[in-house]
């Protein structure tokens, strides 16, 4: 899933400065699983810009709401639900969501309540790591389902980079060195001679250096 | 400054406050407990969300304050850690907005009567006198 976590509440006071009445919105999907920006942290952000607003002596009315995702227009749509009563719209979803109600509504000012940090899954309550960089491009079939793109400090596609120490990365030393988990499991599965093949120069195209990305699918548009 | 009577919000569990409170509102006066400061007991403090710490600043508290079991032995397991660690992530939304974070705390009593239920609201009376209105209050903008 995409993982984000809330901007500093000032920060998110200084944006609605401007505004009378805004719409502070949640969505049920990513954000939500990693309570950066469900229902219950829309309530909380709501509630902590009514008293930074109260604090500078100032009025503001804060609606609450939360979609099932920001990422599609349908859903996008039913903001019509809250028609009038915002001039403005603080997203908890990640940046797609924002980027999305700005697309989808030109003359409405949306700004972002988190900041979107990386795909990755939750290792322990409360704890996410970064498993995936989106690199379009996946090699997790020669890394033992291990990426080296995402969980290498330096995205080494022939690690590892003879500066782990300990199996530890040598930027972050609380960090396993990836290079050295593709190695052991790769090991254990009996296929550690993949470790020799060397990996071509990577075309990062995919990756997003050349320009934003695009799917399509013929088969699913009618 | 002086004349200034804090209006403070104190969430209570069933278990430390329940034969503190069976003296009723007058034996709790009469053992020193300030006036300033209004009782809500909940079953478990790890039932409290944030949102109803934040709500009780928005209804008007100067300050608030959570006393749940002691860490290691809360009735119902992890109720009070809960309820410290939802604490921190109040005081880190007050820090952000320039307000003292002292004005919401913690604390981990035993069960029981014990003075330290009343000293502790003596502290945050004592605390929030010196400190003054909440400025979440709008009143000093």
């Amino acid at each position: 899933m995409i993982i984000a976590e809330r901007k500093p509440v000032g920060e998110i006071v200084d944006m609605t400065r401007d505004h009378k009445k805004v719409l502070v919105l949640g969505c049920r999907g990513c954000v939500t699983v990693c309570s950066a920006g469900g229902e219950r942290e829309v309530e909380l952000l709501a509630s902590l810009i009514r008293l930074g607003a109260k604090k500078e002596g100032r009025k503001i009315e804060v609606q609450e709401g939360t979609l099932v995702r920001q990422c599609d227009k349908e859903y996008v749509d039913s903001l019509d639900n809250w028609k009038g009563k915002y001039d403005a719209i603080v997203s908890m979803a990640c940046g797609v969501g924002v980027n999305f109600i700005a697309n989808l509504r030109p003359t409405t000012m949306v700004y972002p309540a988190v900041n979107t940090t990386f795909f990755g899954g939750s290792a322990d309550q409360g704890v996410w790591t970064e498993q995936c960089a989106g690199c379009g491009n996946c090699v997790l079939h020669l890394t033992g389902g291990l990426c080296p793109v995402a969980r290498c400090a330096k995205s080494l596609m022939n690690g590892p980079c003879g500066g782990s120490q300990n199996a530890k990365c040598e930027i972050h030393s609380e960090v396993d060195c990836i290079w050295q988990l593709i190695h052991d499991r790769l090991e254990r599965l009996d296929r550690k001679e993949q470790m020799l093949e060397v990996a071509p120069i990577r075309d990062w195209r995919p990756a997003g250096h050349g320009g934003p990305r695009k799917t399509l699918r013929d088969d699913l548009s009618v | 400054m002086s004349d200034f009577t804090p209006n403070i919000k104190a969430f209570c569990c069933h278990y430390t406050s329940q034969q503190t409170c069976a003296e009723g509102t007058e034996g709790l006066k009469q053992d020193g407990f300030p006036e300033s400061v209004s009782l809500f007991r909940v079953p478990c403090t790890g039932k409290i969300q944030v949102s109803a710490l934040l709500q009780a600043f928005e209804d008007g508290a100067d300050a608030v304050y959570v006393v749940g079991c002691p860490v290691d032995s809360c009735h119902n397991v992890k109720g009070s850690q809960r309820a410290a660690k939802r604490v921190v992530a109040v005081k880190q939304a007050l820090s952000e907005l320039d307000v003292e974070a002292e004005r919401i705390e913690m604390f981990h009593l035993e069960r029981g009567f014990h003075p330290e239920f009343v000293a502790v609201a003596q502290e945050m009376d004592k605390k929030i006198k010196e400190l003054g209105p909440s400025p979440l209050k709008g009143e000093s903008a």
